[in-house]
């Protein structure tokens, strides 16, 4: 055998320096903003439900205006599982990431069929159907009401959700931390690539001998799974479901946060979220009105001006100096 | 489709040149890749018209024809890429014409294609691993890293050694060189470890001089891969091609040795031009 010209650079999630110091961030956080720590949970479960969608648009391509309604979805089964008598909240997690991946697997078959618009309006699509649902089915759902105080149990038997978010955060920190190790792993994995490669080149795949159509479906259905345990994250720590949770807005909240961040990257999620939704917070303080005109105006200058979001631009910065560096 | 062709297809008589013999077998060695009087009609317009092909085993087989005669469409039809209007597709003794394409990748069936189609978000070693991934039934793995499939690394570096690509394996594909792309594109075929190769037109693009490259790479393989390729380059066709199909508006003119196929008045009408045999 020849020995290989230089070593070899493949996937591989080797845990790094740069990857703590970002977990620490919201540790430091949770110390350094003790009256934002409600918000900060909101972040972090937004950044998983972020994260979800870039399994599925960044990695596979499948592109989704739809993703709220495995959200929702999972926020409903969290919710309607602790207004009938069952508020453990791991169970709970564990039971909107099942009905959430269930949902995403039956209708995975529909959205792999097409591409692109096909997919974007069949998404849409699953999302008002679903939207509607909610909507008819108020008996059990609460309807435009929702499902207010939402009775939790005890974190572990031991930790109560308090109003102060301490319990909130860390749980919503440590459940995104594991999806977070789920993720990096699965897209670092031969799958991981396989799906890259479907993302990079659908019609070359079957050559190599690719099933593209079950992949994909495997990779929605997890996508859909992860969104709803975000979902269920949420009402567990709010102690509320309502439509708002299914919405279109929500989906498209999380594709411009995606857009924001980077897509295909992970930590591109949890940027895009963490942006978001302090810009939102502190815009709609100082313009309550008119506060989405700064968030519409972030969002086309890093679309035109970044290509793959912030991170997307980072890395293109760091190309331009090292290329600069070696001349 | 008229009466006649669809009693032709019934009867299994094939009178063109290619047909296979009773037993299946030519010479008594076994058959690679086989069609039957294979179709494919685009509304009005017939690209391909009941073409039948035999290749025995480690057969070196070129298929020419002037533009537009169906050659890529007979490959489109030999993967499964398009469904045949009417005919079969056989890969040794079993029917694939139903399989989806990646079901007869799986079978042995491997192709290039007439123009790139890689992944360009990917380096030249992860597409080449990827491709030896799904051959070896790793692609659907989820639990472990890329970099720690060690084995099919090596295997692929071997593989780029061997075409060349080795200083290029961690460069993404979108900035390779033409060239060197067509290099990769015979890469993913070979990583599939093929019993059947189809390549189509895998010298497209690249300098003469390295298409002799490419085209020795081809002829080294082990003599149990058969070999079907699409070329119009006639000097390398006749000095690599066993025997030679020829393929004018749809439809199977001739098949013969690099001598028959030269010395055929029709094929030099119609394709060729004065005179046949690697000048062109």
């Amino acid at each position: 055998m020849s020995e290989p010209r230089s070593p070899p650079r493949l996937p591989d999630d080797r845990w790094r320096a740069v990857d703590s110091a970002l977990w620490l961030a919201p540790i430091v956080g949770y110390f350094a903003f003790p009256e934002h720590r409600v918000l900060g949970s909101q972040v972090i479960i937004t950044a998983l439900f972020a994260l979800s969608l870039d399994l599925i648009l960044g990695y596979a391509g499948i592109v989704s205006l739809g993703h709220a309604a495995f959200f929702g979805l999972g926020a409903y089964t969290a919710g309607l599982l602790a207004v009938h008598g069952w508020g453990e909240p791991l169970t709970g997690l564990l039971s909107a990431g099942v009905i959430a991946a269930a949902a995403g697997y039956a209708t995975s078959f529909l959205v792999v069929r097409g591409r692109e618009l096909a997919q974007l309006m069949i998404t849409l699509g699953i999302g008002l159907l679903l939207v509607e649902a909610a909507n008819k089915a108020a008996g059990v759902t609460g309807g435009v009401e929702g499902l207010p105080d939402v009775p939790i149990w005890r974190l572990a038997g031991t930790f109560r959700f308090d109003l102060a978010g301490n319990t909130a955060y860390w749980y919503s920190l440590v459940v995104a931390f594991g999806g977070f190790v789920l993720a990096r792993r699965l897209v670092h994995s031969p799958f991981g690539l396989s799906l890259q490669a479907i993302r990079e080149g659908a019609r070359r795949m079957p050559a190599l001998g690719a099933p593209v159509g079950r992949r994909l479906v495997a990779v929605f259905t997890i996508g859909a799974g992860l969104a709803g345990i975000a979902g269920a994250l949420l009402v567990q720590t709010t102690q509320f479901v309502g439509l708002n949770m299914l919405e279109f807005q929500r989906s498209a909240d999380v594709l411009i946060m995606l857009a924001l961040g980077g897509t295909g990257r992970l930590y591109g999620a949890f940027l895009g979220a963490g942006l978001f939704m302090l810009m939102k917070d502190y815009l709609a303080r100082q313009d309550p009105i008119y506060w989405q005109f700064w968030i519409g105006l972030l969002l086309v200058s890093v679309v035109l001006f970044a290509r793959g979001g912030i991170l997307g631009g980072i890395d293109a910065v760091r190309g331009w100096l090292a290329a600069r560096r070696s001349r | 489709m008229t009466e006649r062709d669809r009693e032709r297809d019934r009867s299994g008589a094939r009178e063109g040149p290619g047909a296979p013999p009773a037993d299946g077998k030519p010479g008594g060695i076994p058959i690679a890749l086989r069609t039957e009087g294979l179709c494919k009609r685009w509304g009005g317009v017939s690209a391909n018209d009941h073409v039948s092909l035999t290749l025995p085993v480690g057969a070196r087989h070129a298929l020419i024809g002037p533009n537009g005669a169906g050659k890529t469409t007979l490959v489109n039809l030999l993967t499964g890429f398009y469904a045949p209007s009417a005919g079969r597709v056989w890969l040794g003794d079993a029917d694939v014409t139903r399989l989806a394409m990646h079901e007869r990748v799986k079978r042995g069936l491997a192709r290039t294609f007439q123009i790139n189609t890689l992944f360009a978000g990917l380096t030249v070693l992860e597409s080449v691993v990827l491709a030896i991934c799904e051959r070896t039934g790793l692609a659907s793995t989820w639990y472990r890293t890329v970099a720690s499939c060690t084995a099919q690394i090596r295997e692929a570096q071997d593989l780029l050694e061997r075409l060349r690509l080795g200083e290029a394996a961690n460069t993404l594909t979108r900035n390779l060189p033409y060239g060197k792309q067509r290099l990769l594109e015979i890469a993913l075929a070979l990583a599939m470890r093929p019993k059947v190769l189809l390549l189509d037109e895998p010298a497209s693009g690249i300098p003469a001089g390295e298409s002799t490259e490419v085209f020795g790479v081809i002829a080294a393989l082990p003599g149990d891969v058969t070999v079907l390729f699409i070329e119009h380059d006639m000097e390398l066709v006749f000095r690599f091609a066993q025997r030679i199909a020829v393929l004018v508006d749809g439809r199977l003119l001739t098949e013969g040795t690099p001598a028959e196929v030269a010395a055929d008045q029709r094929v030099r009408d119609v394709y060729l031009g004065e005179p046949a045999g690697g000048s062109r």
